[in-house]
């Protein structure tokens, strides 16, 4: 999901809000790890960390991959950049598209005037 | 504490936004200085709409474009410059409501199309375009995203190639 709206602003303001997860944010600029890596090394439990890196998962800012029975996490931000760079250039084609729009309308409004006038003639 | 109060309304450009409203849809907003009839008239009239759909920075051309504005009717526009190799975008209209809410199909992707709606809402004669795009799934926006991100990831002499493929998510009517 793109970080977009407001609701999305706030989950992601939400999961930083917590030590643990800044924490595993800062461990996985470093390198991929699992929930069990990220477990020991901060002294939790493993459905402790679950719960963290689901927030973080939701918030799109990790994002997680199981592949046999180990589930990988890594930073999301990449994908996130990727995404928002999709809906710029999406905007920036449609900003275009309305500008020549704008032109059309214009052009529309400048006849219906030199008509009027005409008509009152 | 506003420095422009009193002083003549400076002129300034329109702006154009993009939201994923959800998994599956995604909206566009824009104002435009005109009444909703005349801007609901350039979204019906092929002569006008051919004006405007495609921007010289999108790289593409508009080789033809028919529209048959009802409930009901098709819409047909081809884009490229080589015949033998056409981009064609077609669908039905699902809703006319003059000056308020036009509605169709985009069904060259098969069942992978979004439903735009577009609503045109009048207010001190200018007018709030809002086109939203509902898709069948999240996977099916994702991919339009996917494939231009895909296409960002190549080098930049590729550019040209990857606003043929952007110019193609927004080629639909």
């Amino acid at each position: 999901m793109v970080q977009y709206t407001r609701a999305d602003f706030d989950a992601s303001f939400a999961a930083l809000s917590d030590a643990t997860r800044r924490g595993v944010l800062e461990q996985l600029g470093r390198a991929d790890a699992s929930i069990t890596d990220l477990a020991e090394q901060f002294h939790m439990t493993l459905t402790g960390m679950k719960k963290h890196v689901g927030v973080l998962e939701q918030a799109g800012l990790v994002t997680t991959e199981k592949v046999g029975r180990v589930r990988t996490c890594k930073l999301g931000l990449r994908r996130l950049e990727e995404e928002a760079a999709w809906i710029d250039r999406y905007r920036q084609c449609w900003d275009a598209r309305f500008d020549e729009l704008e032109k059309v309308v214009e052009e529309l409004k400048r006849k219906e005037k030199i008509d009027g006038r005409n008509k009152r003639k | 504490m506003d420095a422009t109060r009193g002083s003549e309304p400076t002129p300034m450009k329109n702006r154009t936004t993009v939201e994923r409203k959800s998994d599956r849809e995604l909206v566009v907003t824009r104002t435009v200085n005109g009444p909703a009839r005349m801007v609901f008239e350039a979204w019906t009239r092929p002569e006008l709409f051919k004006q405007w759909w495609v921007p010289k920075s999108m790289g593409m051309f508009l080789r033809s474009c028919e529209m048959d504005v009802r409930v009901g009717g098709r819409y047909r526009l081809v884009f490229g410059h080589d015949a033998s190799n056409p981009d064609e975008f077609f669908g039905r209209y699902l809703e006319v409501t003059p000056h308020s809410r036009l509605v169709w199909t985009n069904d060259e992707a098969g069942d992978g199309g979004p439903i735009t709606t577009v609503s045109f809402e009048e207010q001190g004669g200018k007018t709030l375009v809002i086109i939203h795009e509902l898709y069948p799934s999240k996977e099916a926006l994702d991919a339009v995203g996917t494939g231009a991100a895909d296409a960002m990831g190549e080098t930049f002499e590729q550019l040209d190639e990857l606003l043929g493929t952007l110019g193609a998510s927004v080629g639909r009517p």
